[in-house]
């Protein structure tokens, strides 16, 4: 019998334990497919965060290490400074990646550390509970900001893949969505490149998938993408920021 | 020799970190214990730079001289007020009398004044073997190492394109040592 | 190998270098920047990997990474940078991982001075960290024995799964004294089949840190002590000086033992039974060096560039907290020998 759909071996048999209709769901499946597709899965070492997908280790059917809270990074740099030769991978929520773990963001990309990172955004603290996030949009509301982001309080959020594009070491850079099933193929196949552009040596690559959060956002999961396409889109603007690939192509 | 405790004290550039250095080189290439201690901060950069080295036939306990020194180079006037206080009985004062001067007699102690500076000057154009010129009078002092391994520490010291500068430092040193011995 | 002149800090570089360390992720401070300066033009020639990280944080997050990943590891500071290191020394901790962090104290709280101290103690020896652990500390009194202590540390990293800190000062890392460099591995190592190094045909690795179940978690921090049972049994390190005939007996280590060393000189001449215990592991503190002596001695006179950071140490190793007298000076303030003479004099009752 003709097997028209199985299951990547990219990842385990245990149960996520994700709230219905997170995406961390999806995008775990993307980069276990993307690394499948491209016979790596073998080959890649993925570093964890301190977030909802801090189990994240549990889920991928490869090696893999829970990090300090927003350290990822540089956790990765160790790794792949001592195995330049194989595929290694931060995956990391906004919280992690962009309040706590901005230093080390920065600065692995900075250097051109020849590592993948796909970072989660949904604009809010989940596994603490919703408190505002580094990339919670102004007016929207968390347990730490009850009334809503207000920029002249809470400051404002940030973006950054844009930040991320100013510096030279990066050589690809996406902001994908998986609100709809058309996201879900761009995301991926961004994430495809992202991964090939690292096997290659060419330096840092980074994917930012906009996320949603039904559980601490209040909405249902068919809302939250609704959200997702109308709210935090417009503010994220999805797209290629950076690719030198593109650029020898020309 | 048992223990021989050396201060070389100066302005920073003065090579009074070099000086020790040699010293101790030496004092290791006789097979003795030796340590070399700098003073080390924001003074490294222009302001007062000392090194305490200790040459001994036992294990060396404290690095710094704080007390019983059996020698302190004096290279400038700062360094000579910071430091005359703990040379022990018998010690030896080396100043570079261009700069310094001791204001008061001090009991048991030997100075010798050595115009180090013009010195070096009068013979290489400029102050900068003032040190080594002190370094001679030192091992012609006190009891420490001997000349020949002073001009074998100059060969580990300056290896490669810096032993284009050993002539000059063994001809500083040697006028320092012969300074020190028709010193009256 | 002949005995050469070096500065402490470039030759614990190299000592790292002779032990087959490879990778050292570091940021500079002073007293300590001439490693990261060393390394970064050494590790190269070797084939190694320096890297000069964007803080204390990342630097000991890398050497996580990179233990991990199943390399020798090293990165190094200076009292304030260790402190800032300590989160990442609690996850290397409990995630069983091996590396080896040389901290070049100065005096402290807080940014402090750039001179020597030894107020890291309870920060090494009590942990820094969150959490029950122990990190291996070893404490060096010279510049031969930071050398000997470094290629040490490799091997009990790597053979009790732990993180070793050897914890000198600023004196030790910018004084020069020879040294010669003899590594021997003296521990039979299994190969690192934990490591890092993508699955291939085999079973995945993981490198764990969180443990979200209490009884779980429990069993893990237990597991750790019957290591840390282990090293206390077996690694515990010290000096005896002049103890033979000693009715008192100085406790202190590092460069404070120095300057206790010169002044027991004096000290004798002046007719006073007096020795030395210098602890050379702090943590396992060495309890054994007293069982032997707790009737004999008179008095035990601690020496630190501290507040006395030791001292309850010393109380819990000789079981009599009333022998203890302490002398300590600290900020970056190196005593003088004068000072530990009339210290020990007025404990041991006056000029004789």
């Amino acid at each position: 019998m003709a097997v028209i759909f199985q299951k990547t071996k990219a990842l385990t048999d245990v149960k996520l334990h994700y709230c219905p209709g997170c995406a961390h769901g999806i995008v775990h499946r993307l980069v276990a497919e993307a690394l499948e597709e491209l016979d790596e899965v073998k080959n890649a070492i993925v570093a964890v965060p301190v977030g909802c997908s801090v189990f994240a280790n549990k889920y991928f059917n490869f090696d893999a290490i829970q990090c300090a809270h927003g350290r990822a990074p540089a956790t990765a740099t160790g790794i792949k400074r001592v195995h330049p030769d194989k595929m290694v991978l931060t995956y990391q929520g906004d919280g992690d990646l962009a309040s706590i773990g901005t230093a080390e963001i920065i600065h692995a990309a900075a250097r051109g550390e020849k590592i993948t990172t796909i970072f989660i955004n949904n604009g809010i603290y989940g596994m603490t509970g919703g408190q505002m996030a580094p990339t919670t949009l102004p007016g929207m509301k968390a347990t730490t900001a009850k009334n809503g982001r207000d920029p002249k309080i809470n400051g404002n959020p940030i973006r950054v893949c844009e930040m991320l594009s100013a510096l030279d070491g990066p050589v690809y850079i996406e902001r994908v969505s998986v609100s709809t099933p058309a996201q879900v193929t761009q995301a991926k196949r961004a994430i495809k490149k992202a991964l090939e552009i690292q096997r290659k040596g060419l330096g840092f690559t980074f994917v930012e998938v906009v996320s949603s959060c039904p559980t601490n956002w209040g909405l249902t999961p068919v809302k939250a993408m609704e959200f997702v396409r109308e709210k935090m889109i417009p503010y994220y603007p999805l797209g290629v920021y950076k690719d030198i690939t593109a650029e020898e192509g020309k | 020799m048992n223990t021989q405790r050396i201060c070389c004290a100066g302005f920073g550039g003065q090579g009074t970190l070099s000086m020790g250095k040699i010293l101790a080189y030496a004092g290791m290439l006789e097979g003795h214990e030796v340590s070399w201690c700098p003073s080390y901060g924001p003074e490294m950069r222009g302001g007062t730079a000392n090194c305490h080295v200790i040459v001994s036939d036992e294990p060396i306990g404290s690095p710094v001289v704080t007390s019983d020194a059996n020698c302190v180079i004096a290279m400038n006037q700062p360094s000579l007020d910071k430091f005359v206080d703990i040379l022990g009985k018998d010690g030896v004062l080396i100043v570079n009398s261009d700069l310094a001067a001791l204001k008061e007699d001090k009991e048991d102690i030997r100075v010798l004044n050595i115009p180090a500076n013009a010195m070096s000057t009068q013979e290489f154009g400029g102050a900068k073997l003032a040190n080594i010129i002190l370094l001679g009078a030192v091992i012609q002092s006190i009891n420490t190492v001997t000349v020949e391994s002073i001009d074998d520490a100059f060969t580990h010291v300056f290896e490669g394109g810096k032993a284009k500068f050993i002539p000059d430092n063994k001809k500083a040193f040697k006028m320092g040592y012969e300074f020190a011995q028709n010193y009256k | 190998m002949a005995k050469v002149l070096m500065k402490g800090n470039e030759a614990v570089g190299k000592a790292a270098i002779e032990a087959g360390c490879r990778f050292f992720f570091g940021y500079p401070i002073t007293p300590q920047s001439e490693v990261p300066e060393y390394l970064s033009s050494e590790l190269p020639k070797v084939g190694g990997v320096f890297v000069q990280a964007e803080s204390e944080v990342a630097a000991i997050n890398m050497v996580y990474g990179a233990a991990g990943a199943g390399a020798r590891v090293l990165t190094s500071s200076s009292s304030p940078g260790i402190a800032l290191k300590q989160e990442g020394i609690g996850y290397i901790s409990n995630a069983g991982l091996p590396a080896v962090i040389i901290n070049m104290m100065r005096g402290g709280p807080g940014l402090g001075t750039i001179q020597p101290g030894q107020a890291d103690y309870n920060m090494a020896v009590k942990g820094g960290s969150n959490g029950d652990y122990h990190n291996i500390v070893l404490a060096p009194a010279s510049v031969q024995e930071a050398v000997d202590m470094v290629m040490e540390a490799f091997d009990l990293a790597d053979y009790y799964g732990t993180p070793v800190i050897v914890l000198a000062d600023g004196l030790i890392g910018q004084m020069m004294e020879p040294v010669e460099f003899n590594y021997v591995c003296k521990k039979e190592l299994a190969p690192k089949t934990w490591a890092l190094t993508g699955k291939g045909d085999g079973e995945k690795h993981m490198v764990e840190n969180l443990v979200i179940e209490p009884d779980e978690c429990e069993a893990w921090n237990k597991k750790h002590f019957e290591t840390y049972a282990k090293i206390e049994a077996n690694e515990q390190a010290w000096e005896e000086f002049l103890m033979d005939d000693a009715e008192y007996a100085f406790v202190s280590y590092g460069t404070s033992s120095r300057i206790v060393r010169s002044a027991i000189g004096y000290l004798r001449e002046a007719g006073y039974k007096v020795g030395m215990i210098r602890p050379k592991t702090l943590w396992p503190f060495p309890t054994k060096a007293f069982e032997k002596l707790d009737k004999k001695i008179k008095k035990y006179m601690d020496v630190e560039m501290s507040m006395g950071q030791m001292v309850q140490d010393v109380a819990y190793a000789c079981n009599d907290k009333n022998k203890i007298e302490f002398y300590g000076r600290t900020g970056g303030v190196v005593p003088a020998v004068d000072e530990i003479v009339e210290f020990g004099k007025k404990v041991m009752g006056g000029d004789k």
